[in-house]
């Protein structure tokens, strides 16, 4: 059985963590197959939204620390494993959505703060767990959860490392959207279904603007956003989506 | 005709469009041959202000034909033949305007320099890895980068084959602007549309003394600025150019 299960239907990726014996835990293996995934297979036209998930009890517990046993590890060189991944995530100009649910620890915290949206099921827990055995986090963590809840409340989770339920991640902004354990695969089969029915060139543009402002001046934005407007103003999404307007319809979107 | 190389007229733009796809526009000998006497003819035709270099958006130009190299003898080098071509786009008195997208490596990376402005799709990679190939740069790469984004980085690049993003390269000066890869020849035709409707001959005297600063001392450079200025100051487009600005109407240029 595959590490990562990848699934395509009606535009949608899903793509699922599969090793549930340890929760999901990464595994160098995994990584790589994650990395090939958000880079090739995910960058295909069909595809119009990825679902990330994990199979079993939970989302993923982080790196599997049972991978170093014995021996001597060189942290630097084993994170490039994760750069690529994450950098496949932010890159791929297309809705990324976490589905969480269970633990979502360690790395697996930092894999899901660096889709574009989380949805939680009412029994998630994160937990960035890192300090706990003396790291610090890492896969980008440092990166996108100041900008998703602040330096000071980033700073409480990573050095602190306590257990966030669903509802107090949703709070603090961390999650988009906390549903009952129930409805979470429906929940999350619906908001994967309404992304996958949308401008899907439109929401890369909006990513690669997003992905700028973090780093932009508001007049190199002010310049940028213009660009990219011109852009996604000759879509053919923009087309149909001022004709629908017009016709009192809603839009039937192709994703170009 | 040419077979490296494709060639247009936009209004008053001459673009050369680097046409080796599958090689991903790697500069062999033929390429930069046509690539110099394209740019030669466009030199010299009174219709054309101001030239584009560009390649595709998935690589400007990939650096040499390595395949080539393989097969080269130093003598066959020393014929001068490659140099030859580089001196011939360097000593062109009309500006020359880089549209990069994708790879700009090695002779690519060199190719833009010669430029006398890059614009860079957001999608842009400049590097100098000739290194790795056991040679160095030869088009200009050490010097011109050197100049460019100062000693260390420039270090970083030629020895330790760092690549820089589009955003970087503008961070250290080596692109005027990055724009979204979808509109990054429209762009830089759009410049170039702008710097070729200004008066023929103060472009290029402009043109010799900002090049000319980068050899020069202050002392020097100021004389031939001067020299540059009293040539423009005594030229018919200076009486055309300053009569217009007061009757508030847009000049015509004679080019005298």
């Amino acid at each position: 059985m595959s590490v990562l299960l990848s699934e395509l239907q009606e535009g949608i990726l899903t793509l699922t963590m599969n090793r549930p014996e340890a929760i999901n835990a990464f595994t160098t293996e995994m990584l790589r197959e994650l990395s090939k995934a958000f880079g090739k297979e995910a960058a295909q036209p069909e595809v119009r939204v990825v679902v990330l998930r994990g199979a079993g009890r939970g989302f993923c517990s982080g790196q599997d620390l049972r991978e170093f046993e014995g021996k001597t590890l060189s942290y630097k060189s084993h994170l490039r494993n994760y750069q690529a991944a994450v950098e496949n995530i932010v890159n791929l100009e297309k809705p990324v959505i976490a589905a969480i649910h269970g633990a979502a620890a360690g790395a697996g915290m930092s894999l899901a703060l660096a889709c574009d949206l989380r949805i939680a099921a009412a029994d998630a827990v994160f937990a960035t767990g890192f300090s706990k055995i003396g790291l610090i986090p890492d896969a980008g963590m440092n990166y996108h959860l100041p900008r998703i809840v602040g330096h000071a409340k980033a700073f409480e989770l990573e050095a602190l490392s306590r257990r966030i339920k669903a509802e107090e991640a949703l709070a603090m902004g961390l999650v988009n959207q906390v549903v009952s354990a129930e409805s979470f695969d429906s929940a999350v089969a619906q908001l994967a279904a309404e992304l996958a029915q949308g401008p899907t060139k439109t929401f890369g543009l909006i990513k690669r603007a997003l992905r700028r402002s973090a780093s932009a001046t508001l007049e190199e934005m002010l310049e940028y956003e213009a660009l990219l407007q011109e852009v996604a103003g000759r879509t053919e999404d923009h087309k149909e989506g001022v004709q629908a307007f017009y016709e009192k319809r809603p839009p039937r979107y192709g994703g170009k | 005709m040419y077979e490296n190389i494709l060639v247009e007229t936009h209004g008053r733009v001459g673009l050369v469009r680097l046409n080796r796809p599958k090689q991903l526009n790697a500069l062999n000998t033929a390429t930069l041959s046509e690539l110099a006497a394209a740019i030669s003819e466009l030199e010299q035709d009174p219709q054309i202000g101001a030239m584009v270099i560009t390649g595709n958006a998935r690589a400007f130009a990939a650096g040499a034909d390595i395949a080539e190299f393989q097969q080269t003898t130093l003598a066959e080098l020393m014929k001068g033949l490659r140099a030859d071509q580089y001196e011939v786009l360097r000593k062109v008195r009309k500006p020359l305007i880089a549209a990069v997208s994708g790879f700009a490596y090695g002779g690519g990376c060199e190719l833009a320099m010669i430029c006398d402005l890059i614009v860079a799709s957001d999608t842009a990679k400049f590097a100098q890895p000739e290194i790795n190939l056991g040679i160095i740069p030869g088009g200009g790469g050490t010097q011109r980068l050197t100049r460019q984004v100062g000693k260390y980085l420039a270090m970083e690049m030629v020895l330790g084959g760092r690549v820089l993003s589009a955003w970087e390269a503008l961070r250290h000066g080596l692109v005027n602007k990055v724009v979204p890869v979808e509109l990054f020849l429209e762009e830089a035709l759009d410049l170039a549309q702008t710097i070729a409707g200004r008066a023929p001959l103060a472009t290029r005297l402009a043109k010799d003394a900002v090049n000319r600063a980068q050899d020069l001392s202050l002392e020097n450079g100021l004389g031939l600025e001067r020299s540059n200025f009293l040539i423009a100051f005594g030229s018919e487009d200076k009486a055309e150019g300053t009569t217009a600005f007061v009757e508030k109407r847009r000049p015509e240029w004679k080019g005298r």
